[in-house]
């Protein structure tokens, strides 16, 4: 996983200080930018991406070849638009798309970070995109946003930076994990760690990748981005290139085989340890839990006008979650709307086609830069 | 009066310029968006329907997805100056309690709703022993979603029963105002309510 490939990046000028205590020393950031940043800076959109996102919003993938992850929300004509924006994508910290992380080397050893990397927050990914955001001059932001985890820093933003976006949309997230979400990933990290390929977290310098691990940690995490309903009109109890069943173990079912071409693919463009990081880091992840347990304290103060949207078949980051942040901005003055969109496809549904989302984004963006 | 229709502009006419307003049901926001353009008032909205929601936000105003019946209760009390529910107390599976709300969340309350005491409703009822279809009413019994009419006399009755002073009333016909026997004479009616304490 530790491609040579160049992707665009900087060193921030100066060292990170972690929530754990703990400091990255000068790390690197990866990003993409699209679009032209306005004399006055009052067009950049910050995007975050979710867990096993990337800052390859738009453009096709340069290792998967893959359109990018938010090509219908980002692009020309797009309601996210570099005719009218700059936009702005930063791999997080922790991650394995060029930003700092485990697959990383580590300038005190020269050797890649692995299981050394820190355990990072995701008030340390935002941090250092802020640092991004200082290093190449923006101010104050038209928005930021981000669903899934992408959402959880649009908040975290929100939250550290009070006047620093004029507009916040957080989709399908959560203001802290649940019992379940952690549940889930603890799941994931079991997996890796269980194949004997994964090293004690030293697999790159064995030469070797915890594949099966790390695809079963995917197989089980894939299935809470969809849903019951979806699962079924889309694969039912349907059999793959066979009429019968075959009294064994292969992948009879065509959602077996889905799930398994889904945690193969996933293998080829991931690192396990920045799995477990950031997994970690959102299972860490409660904003409110430095203010007294409060989540409008969190959002005192904040300029912003939000927008959060939910998806009625998403049972990861539910409505309900949703709902609760909407509460607490509304408890804490702040301008809030809030959407529960109509999808069968569960938390992946803000990825897929999903027109009333684009419809939203469009208008409520166009309304905060006619304002 | 800004394209908005008759009975909205008279529930607009109660609201004092630069005031902060809590719409509820407040359909893609026309009346919030009259009030913020004609009177700087700092408006926000709850509606149902999020195709409705999605235009509120496209003209700048922050409106949740949410139902009067059991999603007042997120928003503080005393929060806006006037918390306003246009035309659907009737269709409110408790709107007593929803009058509670607006009470607590607002320091001043207005409900606008249609009268079942007028004499077309009364007359429908009277000579054909049917419910009322009226041109306010349109919808016959089993298709409306208005399951709590009432007349003039039965909301004022509820207003002060929940502890509230009714500051001013608003009677209509139409598009016209009417000025006496409005429990006979008005279709629709609106009411400024206040805490019976006076603060």
């Amino acid at each position: 996983m530790n491609q040579p490939f160049p992707h665009r990046s900087l060193r921030l000028p100066a060292d990170l200080r972690l929530d754990s205590g703990r400091i990255l020393p000068r790390p690197t950031i990866a990003y993409e930018t699209l679009g032209a940043l306005a004399p006055d800076g009052g067009n950049a959109i910050l995007l975050f991406h979710a867990l096993t996102g990337d800052q390859y919003v738009a453009r096709d993938h340069p290792l998967t070849g893959k359109p990018g992850w938010w090509a219908r929300m980002v692009g020309e004509g797009r309601p996210i638009d570099p005719a009218r924006h700059f936009i702005l994508c930063a791999n997080v910290i922790g991650g394995c798309m060029g930003s700092e992380g485990p697959a990383s080397p580590n300038p005190a050893t020269g050797r890649p970070w692995a299981i050394d990397f820190p355990v990072i927050t995701i008030a340390d990914m935002v941090r250092a995109q802020a640092a991004l955001l200082d290093s190449l001059g923006i101010g104050r932001l038209l928005a930021v946003i981000g669903g899934s985890m992408g959402g959880m820093q649009a908040l975290q933003f929100a939250s550290l930076y009070p006047d620093r976006a004029r507009a916040v949309i957080a989709i399908a997230t959560a203001a802290r994990h649940s019992a379940q979400n952690i549940a889930f990933h603890e799941v994931g990290r079991q997996a890796i760690m269980a194949d004997p390929d994964w090293c004690g977290g030293r697999f790159l310098e064995a030469g070797r990748t915890p594949s099966a691990g790390l695809a079963v940690a995917r197989m089980a995490a894939h299935i809470t981005y969809l849903s019951e309903a979806g699962l079924t009109e889309r694969f039912g109890r349907r059999l793959q290139e066979r009429d019968t069943l075959s009294f064994g173990f292969d992948a009879d079912f065509q959602v077996e085989s889905y799930l398994r071409h889904q945690g193969m693919s996933f293998v080829r463009r991931f690192d396990a340890n920045s799995y477990l990081v950031i997994t970690r880091a959102m299972d860490y992840f409660d904003l409110a839990e430095p203010h007294q347990g409060s989540l409008s304290a969190a959002f005192r103060g904040a300029s912003a006008r939000f927008a959060l949207v939910s998806y009625d078949s998403d049972w990861l980051y539910p409505t309900s979650e949703s709902k609760r942040i909407v509460q607490a901005l509304v408890a804490a003055g702040a301008h809030a709307s809030f959407v529960e969109l109509s999808s069968p496809h569960g938390h992946d549904s803000f990825l897929l086609d999903s027109p009333e989302l684009n419809r939203l984004v469009d208008g409520f963006l166009r309304a905060v830069e006619a304002a | 009066m800004n394209g908005l229709p008759f009975r909205l502009a008279a529930v607009a006419d109660l609201i004092p310029r630069g005031a902060t307003v809590l719409d509820v049901g407040c359909s893609d926001g026309r009346l919030l968006r009259h009030l913020r353009d004609a009177k700087g008032v700092d408006g926000r909205g709850i509606e149902l329907d999020p195709a409705r929601v999605s235009a509120a936000l496209a003209h700048g105003l922050s409106v949740v997805q949410g139902d009067a019946d059991s999603d007042l209760a997120d928003f503080p009390s005393r929060s806006v100056d006037y918390a306003i529910l246009s035309e659907t107390l009737q269709a409110m599976r408790a709107p007593a309690r929803v009058l509670d709300e607006l009470l607590r969340i607002g320091r001043r309350a207005i409900v606008s709703f249609p009268n079942f005491g007028h004499w077309r409703v009364r007359l429908d009822l009277l000579l054909g022993g049917r419910m009322p279809v009226t041109p306010g009413l349109p919808e016959p019994w089993f298709e409306t979603e208005n399951i709590h009419l009432c007349t003039i006399r039965d909301f004022r009755a509820l207003a002060r029963a929940r502890g509230a002073a009714i500051l001013s009333e608003t009677w209509l016909a139409g598009t016209r105002r009417v000025r006496v026997h409005p429990n006979m004479r008005a279709d629709h009616a609106i009411l400024l309510l206040g805490s019976a304490d006076g603060r």
